[in-house]
């Protein structure tokens, strides 16, 4: 147990005008699960890379069982022993989960040799799958479950995971944590990057947290309080977003049977989908991603259409009406993908502020945009919300994905809706600005906004929203008060663990 | 080792640069091709760039040219550039300058020989209407099946081009003509010829409305939200629809405006320089417009520049053919270089070269 796998000494690398990591040395022992903690843009991506052999440090070095260690590409790292599961999946959905898997192997077996092994893999670990299934239609934990089960194909001594669970459902992490136990247990040291602080409290032996690409602490995470661990993280305390008590009025939102055939071959049908929303009053939805999450941000801005009856703002009906006249009538939205969705990567944040701004803060005069004004706008949107950027000049492209979420985020709030639907509001952004985003949602919705925070961070649901439900295939389960709902209950209206019925037959 | 590094936003200067850059390298390359067909280079870029506008016998004649040629390249580009910008990929201008011209002659014919002066309005109009007829083809087959309109908008030039020829020995044939293909002959019509406006110059009002189509196009695309919301579907599709942009209505009025303005062009066309319809009549102003369009970064003030200087090299062309005894496939080679380094150096507005060790993300 005490023997060390890989040890890094003083890893540096620099990017030009940033140094995402720095002097960064630490030991990660066998069987051992180490969690990399940080902050996005702390540097943990570029250390594993460093790691997997994607890039090349700077300086320092690495020593793998006392023998130097400096992969050139992946390929020489997963030749070391080294696996990886990365966070974005490589996968391709019109394959089967078998040839998905002997498209990542330097020599794969034959097709039933390895539909066999994937079964014995997936029995030993208890990560039901099916080899003969088709990607495209299996759940995001079921796909995680592919990439992990590639990696332990071919045994490897160091298991690093990228923020593995935020596409998972609370049962769904659990059976992660059950096969990596017992992955540790059998010897395989497991990195374990995340920024959840309980997990990391639950599940890892060691924990190495990064702040500004450099090495500020290691400590047991057991014996830490969750509080103690984002302060080292974030390097300061910061103000948690504080719940007002709000009067709830009148109801705002109201949408009663919404169903909405799939928009491609791997989206997601809405199913009789009905919710109120009353103003002050937050709904957080909540459901693993691609559940209906996107679907439904675009039948509610506009972006898709429904017969009039089926969405109701005060009790007129909205439901035919385009984005433009949903907007004028106060119902804004914030879509997820910021870059080509909610923001046009090559226009500047100015013309960025004319694109959902331009009617309702009075930027055209007879069809003409009124430039000045607009820059005015986007300025507005900078400086309230903290934007870190030259000016509003700036292309959207250019601006960090934190900065970019702040100010698309901030132009709608600043246009002072009577319906904000945002999804994924603080995804990708630092826990001071994130608590800062959740902060103004709160603030409107004390001026007497309705909103509708979709998330796939329950965390952020518990913190924001008055009334909890979740998306599972398109159907929205009950709604139900925050107050004193615990997590298993969460998980259940998630859905569950998708598909372990399934399992119990196959296994 | 080189390799490329996307910038973090397009670079202003060399959006400037590489259209300079991209007629420097055609020069020099087109030198060698020359060069290697034994002729004198720098002769031949001289009487191509030069002489169409100062040399002492010739110019008289090919100055005014300058003008003739470039007003159609300018006003389909202009109508072009802003499809391109929404990513309405209309190669069809060819066939809408076509139908315009058909449709405005045979509007003027069937009123001759009236003199009034409503004649040449009402034919400018009736072009305009018939290009933008065609080009509602491929905007209505987009929208409602989901068709190409590349293709649709492409092959429907080559039935414009036998409609032309159709026309052109029977509907509009001139009945004085002794059987000859071709309709009347508008220069003799003072009604419907569309003469020079200032003698020696090659304006008419073809030329004029050309410049018009760029002022407007520049206040429509910088400072109108219907050119914010082209440009918008152009970049990011999905984010305009977000912004509650129909694209059902991007593709009707990109190919109606580019349609509407391939066909006055033709009207123009017929009425004045080339003076009759008939079925040759149509000199490929359609196409080469795609390459002034693109040569002028898609930008009103940039596709004034290209269309002159297009003009110049079809003129400049022709010279060197007549003096240097240039094959005609030089000169569209030479012309066909020029697209290539402009695609080519364009990457350089996005992309900056970096020397040094290849380095992953």
């Amino acid at each position: 147990m005490t023997d060390v796998l890989l040890r890094l000494e003083g890893l540096t690398k620099a990017y030009p005008g940033v140094v995402a990591n720095d002097d960064v040395s630490f030991d990660i022992r066998e069987g051992e699960i180490h969690a990399l903690l940080g902050e996005n843009g702390a540097g943990k991506s570029t250390l594993v890379k460093m790691i997997y052999g994607l890039v090349k440090p700077d300086s320092g070095t690495m020593t793998l069982r006392g023998a130097a260690f400096e992969p050139a590409e992946p390929r020489a790292a997963r030749a070391a022993g080294v696996a990886m599961v990365f966070q974005h999946f490589s996968l391709f959905d019109a394959l089967s989960v078998a040839e998905n898997v002997a498209l990542g192997m330097e020599n794969p077996p034959k097709p039933r040799d390895l539909a066999r092994q994937i079964r014995d893999v997936s029995e030993t670990y208890g990560l039901p799958l099916d080899p003969g299934r088709t990607v495209g239609t299996l759940s995001a934990g079921e796909r995680q479950r592919v990439e992990i089960i590639r990696c332990l194909l071919q045994n490897p001594r160091l298991l690093i995971m990228d923020e593995p669970t935020s596409v998972l459902t609370p049962q769904e992490v659990e059976i992660l944590f059950e096969t990596l136990r017992k992955l540790a247990s059998e010897g395989t040291a497991i990195l374990y990057i995340s920024h959840k602080l309980e997990e990391i409290r639950s599940l890892c032996d060691h924990a190495t947290v990064l702040r500004l690409g450099k090495k500020v602490a290691t400590c047991t995470p057991a014996d830490a309080t969750a509080r103690e661990l984002a302060e080292m993280m974030v390097g300061a305390s910061f103000e948690t977003p504080q719940k007002a008590e709000r009067p709830l009025g009148e109801v705002m939102l109201d949408v009663r049977g919404l169903s909405l055939p799939a928009p491609g071959a791997y989206g997601t049908p809405l199913r009789e989908i009905s919710f109120q929303v009353r103003a002050g009053e937050i709904l957080g939805l909540g459901g693993v991603a691609g559940n209906g999450q996107d679907e439904l941000l675009a039948a509610l801005s506009g972006e898709r259409v429904t017969a009039a009856d089926v969405i109701r703002l005060r009790d007129r009906p909205i439901g035919t009406m385009g984005p433009t006249e949903r907007r004028a009538l106060g119902v804004l939205s914030g879509p997820e993908e910021r870059l080509g969705h909610a923001a046009a990567p090559d226009m500047s944040l100015t013309e960025n502020a004319v694109l959902t701004g331009a009617r309702r803060m009075g930027l055209l005069s007879g069809g003409f945009v009124n430039w000045t004004k607009s820059k005015g706008f986007a300025e507005d949107v900078i400086q309230s919300f903290d934007v870190r950027t030259p000016g509003p000049g700036t292309a959207a492209r250019a601006l960090s994905g934190g900065n970019l979420q702040k100010y698309v985020i901030g132009r709608e709030v600043l246009q002072s809706p009577e319906v904000l639907v945002v999804n994924q509001p603080t995804w990708g952004v630092d826990a001071a600005a994130a608590a800062a985003i959740r902060q103004a949602l709160l603030n409107l919705a004390a001026k007497g906004a309705a909103l509708v925070v979709i998330s796939q961070d329950l965390d952020e649901l518990m913190e924001v929203s008055d009334r909890f439900g979740a998306l599972n295939e398109g159907r929205l389960s009950e709604i139900r008060p925050v107050d004193g709902l615990t997590v298993d209950e969460i998980g259940l209206m998630m859905g569950g663990a998708h598909d372990m019925e399934v399992a119990h037959v196959d296994g | 080792m080189l390799r490329l590094e996307k910038r973090p936003q397009p670079s202003q200067l060399w959006t400037v640069v590489t259209p300079i850059l991209a007629v420097f390298l055609t020069m020099i390359v087109g030198g060698i091709m020359f060069a290697l067909l034994g002729k004198p280079p720098l002769e031949a870029i001289k009487v191509i760039f030069w002489d169409p506008l100062f040399h002492e016998q010739f110019a008289a004649y090919s100055r005014p040219q300058l003008l003739v040629k470039a007003g159609p390249l300018i006003l389909i580009a202009i109508g072009l550039s802003i499809g391109f910008k929404a990513g309405i990929w209309n190669i069809g201008a060819e066939g809408q300058y076509i139908i315009g011209a058909i449709c405005g002659a045979g509007v003027g014919l069937a009123f001759y020989p009236s003199e009034s002066v409503l004649i040449f309005p009402a034919m400018v109009l009736a072009g305009a209407a018939g290009g933008w007829a065609w080009a509602m083809i491929p905007a209505v087959l987009k929208t409602r099946f989901g068709t190409n309109e590349i293709l649709v908008s492409l092959m429907l030039v080559y039935v414009a081009q036998n409609v032309l020829i159709s026309v052109s020995s029977g509907l509009l044939r001139n009945p004085e003509g002794m059987g000859f293909p071709g309709s009347r002959n508008f220069k003799q019509w003072d009604a419907a010829h569309n003469a020079e406006l200032i003698a020696n110059t090659g304006m008419h009002w073809g030329v004029v409305a050309a410049f018009i189509a760029v002022i407007g196009a520049y206040m429509l695309m910088s400072r109108h939200i219907m050119g914010f919301n082209i440009r918008l579907t152009g970049e990011a599709p999905r984010a305009a629809r977000f912004a509650g942009v129909s694209p059902t209505r991007i593709v009707f009025f990109c190919l109606g405006l580019a349609g509407l303005l391939a066909g006055a062009a033709g009207l123009f066309e017929a009425t004045g320089p080339a003076g009759q319809i008939t079925g040759a009549f149509n000199a490929g102003y359609g196409f080469t417009a795609i390459i002034v369009a693109f040569l002028g970064r898609l930008h009103p003030v940039g596709i004034l520049l290209a269309g002159l200087l297009m003009a110049l090299t079809y003129i400049g062309g022709e010279l060197a053919q007549l003096m240097l005894n240039l094959p005609g496939a030089s000169i569209q080679l030479f012309q066909g270089m020029l697209l290539f380094f402009l695609l080519a150096t364009d990457v350089f507005t996005n992309y900056r070269l970096r020397f040094g060790k290849k380095g992953l993300v």
